[in-house]
């Protein structure tokens, strides 16, 4: 199978998977009586409209081409800081600060993917703007909180930026066997980490009694983690023709994706929590923000590149 | 109109300007909203929030010092805006400030108005003029929407050039009451608080 074939084949499951989703859901919606099931089950199915835009979204990005997508990526960062930024607070003094974050270190990230310049694009934001960004928000003669401001606002830029940036930098890798295919590397990532979070929810929603983390994330439990990390892990094991792995090392890439999603879900889960949110945003009808999305994606992508380009280039 | 679509479709990119409708909901009536003023996209902010069809009908009242400089920002304010420019400086005897004000209420236009008259530092808004207590008299009929903007003093706070973005959300609040024989500084402090109740 060419590529193209393999990508088509691919939309073609997602989009049999939105059909049933969106079947059971109007099912439910029909039968439901009680008025909190009727809630959760609307909730539901704005998830799964939502998930329809988003895939429509994605795989436009994806047949347009590799712009089309890194530049998709860089909205996400966008997006995504700009919710970071709402819950943290921030002072005058940061303006500057958040300028050259918003305004100069993601057009540049992105900008070192599409140019495929690997060295900067590492450590672009660790060291250039690890030390540039202080140093603005130092200039505007604020000390106040000067720190936490900073702290927070590093972490941000990490997360929505740079740990983002790295889900289209796996176009910049060169798998021998490989070449011209890692479009379709990124939808195993995206893919294995968002079933992994649906079915979490699935089997939290069916089966979930033991919490795992009540205070930081208390729809999380330890039977929604272990089915849906099963079957995460499974599917992602049965999607290694599009991918350079064998089988089974497909299968222990989806458990590594699986398992950073969960860790990321949780720690930005319990950094949503000490900024006071509920939900980082309200961008996506059903799932909250653009972060409530990403989260896992942020946590997975880094050391999912990582992993790939150490092993098999 | 080509350039209103591209203000709006910028705002809504950085800062988002997503209404909130707590205490009324969109409504043809004629309306005063007034809100707090800490940015220059207040304006913009507060008139994207709109729905289309109401949009048409709304105007800006826009300090003719800031907005009517300059051919760019007075093409953006009359064409895109279909403000109404008013003088807040000093204005020679006998003319009232606020007559560009009372045109345009006469034709059955809302207007959007920021009764502080100057942009603040601080989020809450502060003392009110007397131009909202002056409308409010004179129009019985026109319902008084306050309006608080969120977030803006964050995204462009007094000084900066560029917006930075962040979400703010324009919320507005329930249409002021009017008491008869109110006076004018019982009023004001009435209507404040009412922006400041739309911020909860």
């Amino acid at each position: 199978m060419s590529p193209q074939q393999k990508f088509y084949w691919l939309i073609g499951g997602i989009v049999a998977l939105l059909v049933i989703a969106s079947l059971i859901g109007w099912v439910l919606r029909r039968r439901a009586t009680a008025e909190n099931s009727i809630a959760v089950i609307d909730n539901l199915n704005a998830r799964v409209n939502a998930w329809w835009s988003m895939v429509f979204i994605f795989s436009a990005a994806f047949i347009i081409g590799t712009t089309a997508t890194i530049v998709m990526f860089a909205f996400i960062s966008f997006f995504a800081l700009r919710e970071f930024i709402t819950l943290t607070p921030t002072r005058a003094g940061d303006h500057r600060a958040l300028s050259l974050a918003f305004f100069v270190i993601i057009p540049v990230q992105y900008w070192l993917i599409s140019d495929r310049w690997y060295e900067l694009f590492t450590i672009f934001i660790p060291v250039y703007g690890f030390l540039l960004l202080p140093s603005f928000s130092a200039l505007a003669h604020d000390a106040e909180n000067f720190l936490e401001r900073t702290a927070k606002i590093q972490w941000g830029v990490m997360i929505t930026i740079y740990c983002i940036s790295h889900v289209p930098a796996l176009l910049l890798l060169d798998i021998p066997g490989y070449t011209g295919q890692n479009a379709l590397l990124l939808f195993y990532l995206i893919l294995v980490v968002q079933l992994s979070d649906v079915l979490q929810y699935v089997f939290g929603k069916l089966f979930g009694k033991t919490k795992i983390a009540p205070v930081v994330s208390p729809s999380k439990t330890v039977e929604g983690f272990v089915g849906g990390a099963a079957s995460a892990t499974l599917i992602g094991a049965a999607m290694w023709w599009i991918t350079p792995f064998t089988p089974l090392q497909s299968a222990g890439m989806a458990f590594i994706i699986v398992l950073m999603g969960f860790l990321g879900g949780l720690s930005l889960s319990a950094v949503k929590r000490s900024l006071g949110a509920k939900d980082w945003g309200t961008m996506i009808k059903g799932h909250g923000g653009m972060m409530d999305r990403m989260d896992s994606v942020s946590f997975a992508a880094p050391i999912f590149f990582h992993l790939t380009r150490y092993f098999f280039t | 109109m080509l350039l209103s679509k591209l203000l709006i479709g910028l705002v809504r990119l950085l800062v988002g300007a997503m209404p909130r409708w707590i205490g009324t909901i969109p409504s043809p009536t004629q309306r005063i909203y007034f809100a707090n003023h800490s940015s220059h996209i207040d304006t913009v902010a507060l008139w994207s929030a709109l729905p289309p069809e109401l949009r048409a009908r709304t105007r800006p009242v826009a300090a003719a010092d800031y907005w009517g400089t300059g051919r760019f920002k007075r093409y953006v304010a009359l064409k895109c805006l279909n403000a109404v420019l008013i003088n807040r400086n000093k204005t020679e005897a006998g003319s009232n400030p606020l007559s560009p004000l009372f045109e345009a209420l006469d034709r059955g236009d809302s207007l959007i108005l920021f009764p502080e008259g100057t942009r603040q530092l601080q989020a809450l808004p502060g003392n009110f003029k007397a131009g909202l207590f002056h409308l409010a008299e004179r129009y019985p009929n026109v319902e008084l929407i306050p309006v608080y903007l969120e977030n803006l003093n964050r995204s462009m706070p007094k000084g900066a050039i560029l917006p930075v973005p962040i979400t703010c959300t324009v919320r507005f609040g329930t249409p002021l009451a009017r008491i008869a024989n109110e006076d004018k500084p019982t009023f004001l402090n009435r209507a404040r608080d009412a922006v400041i109740g739309a911020a909860q």
